[in-house]
């Protein structure tokens, strides 16, 4: 537990009072000045993050309040909440809120489920286990619009993607020349999408659970099988729980990169049958609709129910942010 | 730590053989799974190596001539494209200068949050995640129409400080966990026996956080090398990174898949070899440190 020092007193009333006299004054002067070199590493990332992301963040805010279409330069005025009134009421909003959701939990459960198994399966030793971690890792170090480019032309293409051209081959092995050729993209479009995300970040998974898994302590494991616990009960009752704010960690990077996915769809289905998520409506609402007011009503809007989502997950469920972790 | 239980089980009794023979049975499930997840990669590799018409045939030919085509293509060699080279540099650029950035910024910080930890850390290191929360989209128009109101649009170092922005929490919050893995009590000695600042820095905290420095600054250039929303509303001619080109080479010419493969292969180069150097360093730095 990191020692904490003495409340630290507003910057402000150092000019209002006037020079301290006695001791005690002294100590607490240099207290505060010793808060504030405590603090002062802090500042420049401090202030760089607020100027970049927090005041573009405001002007958002005060853009979502105004009329304001590229394309109509002249109709500009005060909106009220005319912009909010139109988020909610779109349908097209509406359905990529859901999109989003559910391309977010699909994505980092399965992933985190997958990397669970694969970190379990490299966690024992067997040969060429660097070569096989080195070969899981892979999908996670394609840049990702390389790896929607490929997926969408050279696996789901349907006249000469990979998986296509395996079930002819396949089919042609039996003899038949009438392979099922499905258009994958076209039929379960939100999925092709899904299994393009889901190979690039079950490796970034695995990585995180794996060295959570090496970081047990083996004796315990051990000792427990020395007692002649199951394989099940050993990794019930001890790798699980271990494994918990690793699986913690791992579903929060991950959902915090996933929500906010556009490589994915922007490539493979540019938005289109049901896969728009929020970030490409709202790059659409911008870029294609020049709605400026409308697009940042979508921003807040978006920005809100993520906070929302975001401290509800670290405050209440997860363990992460507790104190305790630094002892 | 790194040190795996493959001792587990040498012993000759038959529980022990069992466990042995379902030790090799995973063994092969995991080699399987590990082909599974690269035959992608590998199929788009080869692809890069086959002339056009062979890139796009079915069932695949898998052992057609190879050919250098796809390549010669990319760089422009046949006189039909653009130079990819532009693209590349600006993507280096963008990508170390800004990973730079982000650990003369993140280093001292995680420094205050870990070391010296300032009161209510929890809560200062709650406000850098919530700033990555923030679906980079919200903040794109507001930068957009400032960049073209100063004329900083289609230039490389506005990239450089959004994509700073956009690593640093997470290189905050991976350096705090390596340096609060530095034990105190070798602080306290170090500070009896009159050690200063640098002393202390040098001798005590670099050594625990060198290996994180070096998983943060890896994990920020391969965000960074990747980032594409960005770069595309905000670069045009000039400073367009490679995933940009990348997605300009399929929309304006039409389909080339082994260009396309070949590209693909040429960009995601540099963060493979970076990935596959530091695997080590990225298992380490992405859990060990963020979690402890």
């Amino acid at each position: 537990m990191p020692t904490h020092t003495t409340e630290p007193a507003p910057a402000a009333d150092a000019a209002l009072v006037p020079a301290p006299r006695g001791p005690n004054v002294r100590a607490r002067r240099t207290g505060r000045a010793k808060d504030w070199a405590r603090r002062a590493p802090l500042l420049p990332a401090l202030v760089f993050l607020v100027v970049v992301t927090q005041l573009p963040f405001l002007a958002t805010v005060v853009i979502s309040f105004t009329r304001w279409n590229a394309l109509a330069p002249d109709n500009r005025g005060f909106a009220a909440l005319d912009n909010y009134r139109a988020v909610f009421t779109d349908p097209a909003m509406r359905a990529s809120v859901g999109t989003t959701v559910l391309l977010t939990v699909t994505v980092v459960l399965v992933s985190l489920l997958l990397g669970l198994g694969l970190a379990l399966l490299l966690d024992r030793g067997f040969r060429g286990r660097g070569i096989v971690r080195t070969l899981l890792i892979t999908p996670f170090l394609i840049v990702p619009v390389a790896s929607a480019l490929l997926w969408k032309h050279a696996l789901y293409n349907a006249s000469y993607g990979l998986l296509n051209g395996s079930l002819t081959w396949i089919w042609r092995l039996f003899g038949s020349e009438h392979p099922p050729q499905p258009d994958w993209m076209t039929d379960s479009p939100l999925a092709a999408v899904e299994m393009s995300l889901i190979w690039q970040w079950t490796p970034f998974m695995m990585l995180i659970l794996l060295a959570g898994l090496q970081s047990r302590a083996s004796d315990a494991v051990e000792a427990a099988r020395m007692d002649g616990a199951s394989a099940w009960d050993i990794f019930r009752y001890l790798t699980l729980p271990h494994l918990r704010r690793y699986l913690e960690l791992a579903a929060l990077l991950g959902t915090v990169y996933v929500v906010q996915n556009f490589d994915a769809v922007f490539t493979i289905t540019s938005g289109g049958l049901g896969t728009a998520n929020l970030p490409y409506t709202i790059y659409q609402t911008v870029y294609q609709s020049h709605d400026y007011g409308r697009a940042s009503a979508q921003g807040v809007v978006v920005v809100l129910c993520s906070l929302l989502v975001a401290t509800f997950a670290l405050r209440t469920v997860s363990s992460l942010l507790r104190e305790e972790v630094t002892s | 730590m790194t040190t795996l239980s493959t001792v587990r089980g040498r012993a000759g009794s038959p529980a022990a053989r069992r466990r042995r023979r379902t030790g090799s049975l995973l063994g092969l499930a995991a080699w399987l799974c590990g082909i599974a997840f690269f035959l992608p990669v590998a199929w788009m590799v080869l692809t890069s190596f086959h002339s056009e018409t062979d890139a796009a045939t079915n069932p695949p030919s898998v052992g057609a001539g190879l050919s250098l085509h796809g390549y010669r293509e990319f760089f422009g060699a046949t006189g039909s494209g653009v130079s990819p080279w532009p693209p590349l540099v600006n993507s280096l650029t963008a990508s170390v200068v800004s990973t730079l950035l982000v650990l003369l910024l993140a280093v001292p910080a995680a420094y205050a949050l870990a070391i010296k930890p300032v009161r209510k850390w929890s809560d200062v290191l709650f406000f850098f995640l919530s700033t990555k929360m923030l679906p980079l989209v919200a903040g794109l128009l507001p930068v957009y129409l400032v960049a073209q109101n100063t004329g900083m649009l289609d230039s490389i170092w506005l990239l450089v400080i959004l994509y700073t922005s956009m690593n640093l929490p997470i290189a905050v919050w991976m350096m705090r966990s390596f340096l609060a893995e530095v034990p105190v009590e070798m602080l306290e000695a170090a500070s009896i026996d009159g050690a200063g600042l640098a002393t202390t820095l040098t001798r005590i905290v670099a050594p625990v956080a060198m290996p994180g420095i070096a998983a943060t600054a890896l994990i920020s250039f391969i965000f960074s090398w990747n980032e594409l929303l960005f770069a595309r509303v905000l670069t045009g001619v000039v400073a367009g990174t490679s995933p940009v080109f990348l997605t300009g080479l399929v929309t304006s010419q039409g389909l080339f898949l082994a260009k396309v493969c070949a590209a693909a292969t040429v960009i995601s180069l540099p963060v493979l070899i970076a990935g596959f150097a530091a695997q080590d360093k990225l298992v380490q730095g992405l859990s060990l440190g963020a979690v402890k």
